[in-house]
């Protein structure tokens, strides 16, 4: 989006991304270096006490990370993510993000916003805030 | 009793150099098909030197946390995690990075049963001392 577009309080357009796959967490856990086995392993998940294998949440985080890049667009970059993890994510998940502008900044060239991902309808996974900073043209 | 003694220990420096294919990996898996992470062409046409790296790239620069290494992984939870950016990372970066634990507190959890937050922080400075990134991981341990 264009640094015109983006209006106080507006609600931007949810990223819905397709039903986690179990191989999907597979490739998450080599990318990133991340081999905790709860996220793979079935056995190990329902040891430690888990109903089964369940997401990354830096999975979810890395999703916020694709809706926010993609809002920043050519203009400018995602100088800030932040969340807080609030719930599981489980294979077959559908996860929806979501953001909406809280602040936009003449001077800085900012805009906040608030972002999260849902599995359900206020069924929340991460609740956070991004900032993109854009560039002076 | 928590230890208060551990607040402050800081990692060695770690030099870390962003590679194409990790890019492209990281990418990928998340399911982004953004091009600034798999064209390069493309990226340089937007002014980028190689390919962006996505906003929480930083995840692969393996670390260990000071202070808490020996903690049963088992018992920890990622309960916060924040990046901030002086501009983006781009591959052919390379980056030193120290982790600092900046603060370790105990709380009464709400089902009962005490549990400890670990604050720790990280700074990825470019060759020449700039900063870069920062990146603020809260650990909880019950």
């Amino acid at each position: 989006m264009k640094w015109s577009e983006f209006e106080l309080n507006q609600e931007l357009k949810p990223l819905v991304k397709p039903p986690i796959e179990k191989v999907q967490l597979v490739k998450y856990a080599g990318a990133s270096g991340d081999y905790n086995l709860i996220h793979t392993d079935y056995e190990t998940a329902r040891k430690s006490g888990l109903p089964g294998i369940i997401a990354h949440g830096m999975l979810s985080m890395g999703f916020l990370g694709q809706m926010v890049t993609q809002l920043a667009g050519n203009d400018g970059f995602v100088s800030k993510l932040q969340v807080r993890f609030t719930g599981m994510v489980y294979p077959g998940d559908i996860v929806t993000c979501r953001a909406k502008v809280t602040s936009k900044d003449e001077t800085k060239r900012t805009v906040d916003l608030s972002v999260l991902t849902e599995t359900e309808p206020s069924k929340v996974s991460t609740v956070g805030s991004a900032t993109i900073t854009f560039y002076n043209n | 009793m928590l230890d208060q003694s551990i607040i402050g220990s800081t990692s060695d420096v770690y030099e870390f150099e962003v590679e194409k294919g990790a890019i492209r990996k990281f990418a990928d898996a998340i399911g982004d098909d953004n091009p600034i992470y798999f064209d390069e062409n493309y990226a340089k046409k937007l002014g980028f030197s190689s390919l962006v790296a996505p906003p929480t790239f930083p995840m692969t620069f393996t670390i260990p946390k000071p202070g808490i290494n020996q903690l049963d992984k088992s018992r920890t939870l990622h309960g916060e995690q924040e990046f901030n950016y002086e501009r983006p990372i781009v591959a052919g970066d390379i980056l030193h990075c120290i982790t600092k634990l900046v603060d370790a507190y105990e709380k009464e959890g709400k089902k009962g049963g005490k549990m400890t937050f670990f604050i720790l922080e990280t700074q990825g400075n470019d060759l020449e001392g700039n900063k870069i990134y920062t990146s603020r991981t809260t650990i909880i341990y019950r």
